[in-house]
């Protein structure tokens, strides 16, 4: 037993990814045997059995790893399929999705990033917003749907709108978090080279705020993702939010499953690029 | 005083607070700094030294008084005074070539990449850094960050350095090789400087003359000590000489007992515009009347009302 724990790697991140696959196979075997159709082997009563299913297995309804992989084949060999407005592609749905995310998150760091600069280099400006900030911030972004609804009289606009009401707020707060935050020294610095105020803000101020504003784009783009799933829930037609509903419409758990898993997948990837950018631009003093 | 110093500080005088009856940190203080000097300042935390540089720097506005430097006011900060800071406030974002390239596109916009990158490194050379050019400041040690802000400062080509206790953070050890290196580079080009230090020894080694103040608030300069010893001085050599522990015991001294004292004859007698009297102690007891060689650079006292 020694020899064999000596003989494992030693690399914590290889232990580690042993003990995940592990976890992973525990996980995928308790599953297995909580769904799989257990044969009713009722030999008292075949003719009450044919009456209530023909003696068919008896199942819990939820689909066993192995028709979720079967699924996931199926959909990963052929993503792009277009069917009709009820049967898309599982790429094309997390396409229309990730669209809508983009827009909503690069117009709110439109609005949100100068506006925080202004509130952070500017005391009285963040004292006289910040009441509107507090109030609006805790809103969920959802409860805007109706008046964005009546207002912009278009539903895939309007869920762009809503991600743009809930990636604002992240954004703006650490922005301007950031940039009152720029060491005193750093300004001064500046301040004895008469270095003008664009030159300012775009070599001394951004910079120094840069880790904390990508930390806010972050935490946005996050939130971002989490709530287009609830939008497209409720506006329908395409996207992620709307396969999940169309196929709990369809009874089909094996999709709906699967379509959690790819919101997973593709949560994870958003915050890794930014996690590379939010690595890209931070400093060691 | 000469009307042609190149620095002239007059009746300068800092309070945080207009209500009547607060003390202003220091005031009534006045100095002259000719072209290529270097003033060495000391004093107790406190006593406004840093408050001073940080008006000379023109980061901070006096409550009263007038600076002027070559024969115009200093009102904000300028290119013409180039500051180096305590804590080194280098970008960290940034290569040590690109933070001293930083200063020198500020300094002259229109220069060409190749011309920024040729000055800078004639800096990053003066002060033997050459070969960390593609170093951040974090790779760097305390010593050679601060070597960066002299760089940085000096770059710009000031026609004042400010420093503002630019060795305080360091050993020993580095601290002796960068002052050896400042006043080679001080000497070679004729630069004029002003420094705070709490190092006795430093201001000793370094200053053509030491201001010394006394306890805030209500602060002065109580005297200027002339550094006698020679110019050649180094810091291996100085302490042999007959007027260090001469000059040296007399701004410890300074700073131990007479820094309270004088301030109590200041605030006996508010009114009194003094420049402050220029003292050599490291001549003292080498001539036949050492009061007379006190008096020599007369100081100039007028009473108002």
């Amino acid at each position: 037993m020694k020899t064999l724990l000596r003989s494992l790697p030693t690399s914590l991140s290889t232990k580690a990814a042993i003990l995940s696959l592990v976890l992973l196979a525990v996980f995928l075997l308790v599953w297995h045997i909580a769904t799989v159709p257990i044969a009713t082997a009722s030999a008292t009563d075949t003719e009450y059995a044919k009456l209530m299913g023909g003696g068919a297995p008896k199942t819990t309804g939820l689909p066993t790893p192995a028709q979720i992989g079967e699924a996931l084949l199926k959909q990963i060999r052929d993503p792009f399929y277009d069917n009709g407005p009820n049967d898309k592609g599982i790429g094309i749905q997390i396409a229309y999705s990730l669209a809508r995310v983009l827009s909503g998150f690069l117009l709110a760091a439109l609005v949100a990033i100068p506006l925080g600069f202004l509130i952070g280099m500017s005391p009285l400006i963040y004292r006289a917003l910040n009441p509107f900030i507090q109030v609006l911030k805790p809103i969920s972004p959802l409860a805007w749907m109706p008046l964005a609804l009546y207002t912009i009289k278009d539903s895939a606009t309007s869920s762009i709108f809503v991600i743009f009401i809930c990636s604002i707020w992240p954004m703006l707060i650490n922005t301007a978090h950031g940039v009152a935050g720029v060491r005193r020294d750093w300004l001064n610095v500046a301040k004895t080279l008469e270095v003008g105020i664009f030159r300012k803000a775009f070599w001394v101020v951004l910079p120094a705020a840069a880790p904390t504003i990508l930390t806010g784009m972050r935490i946005s783009m996050g939130i971002a993702w989490l709530v287009i799933v609830a939008a497209e829930m409720l506006v329908g037609g395409t996207g992620i939010g709307y396969f999940v509903w169309n196929e709990w419409n369809n009874l089909s758990l094996t999709n709906v499953i699967f379509a959690i898993l790819m919101i997973g997948v593709v949560g994870m990837l958003l915050d890794m690029m930014f996690g590379v950018l939010q690595r890209a631009v931070t400093y060691v003093e | 005083m000469s009307s042609h110093s190149f620095l002239q500080v007059r009746q300068l005088r800092k309070s945080y607070s207009d209500a009547p009856g607060t003390k202003p940190v220091f005031h009534a203080v006045n100095f002259d700094i000719e072209k290529g000097e270097f003033i060495c300042i000391i004093g107790h935390s406190g006593c406004g030294k840093s408050t001073i540089l940080n008006i000379l720097a023109g980061l901070d506005e006096a409550s009263g008084g007038t600076v002027i430097m070559d024969a115009r006011e200093v009102a904000g900060p300028s290119l013409d005074r180039g500051v180096v800071f305590q804590s080194h406030a280098l970008m960290p974002w940034l290569t040590v070539l690109k933070n001293i390239a930083f200063a020198v596109k500020s300094r002259w916009p229109n220069l060409n990449e190749e011309k920024i990158k040729a000055h800078c490194q004639k800096y990053i050379d003066l002060v033997r850094l050459t070969g960390n050019e593609q170093k951040k400041p974090s790779q760097l040690s305390g010593g050679m960050k601060q070597r960066v802000g002299i760089a940085r400062a000096f770059a710009i080509e000031p026609k004042m350095l400010l420093l503002d206790e630019p060795f305080g953070a360091l050993d020993a050890l580095t601290r002796g090789t960068i002052q050896d290196e400042l006043l080679s580079i001080c000497a070679k080009t004729q630069q004029t400087v002003f420094m705070i230090t709490h190092d006795v020894d430093e201001a000793i080694l370094l200053a053509d003359k030491i201001m010394l103040m006394s306890n805030g608030p209500e602060a002065r300069i109580a005297e200027i000590v002339v550094n006698t010893l020679p110019k050649t001085r180094t810091r291996a050599d100085i302490h042999h000489h007959p007027q260090f522990y001469k000059i040296r015991n007399h701004l410890v001294d300074f700073l131990v007992n007479r820094s309270k004292t004088v301030q109590q004859t200041f605030v006996s007698d508010p009114n009194l515009i003094a420049f402050p009297p220029q003292v050599m102690p490291g001549l003292e007891g080498n001539t036949a009347d050492p009061v007379a060689v006190n008096k020599v650079p007369s100081p100039v006292l007028k009473q108002i009302k």
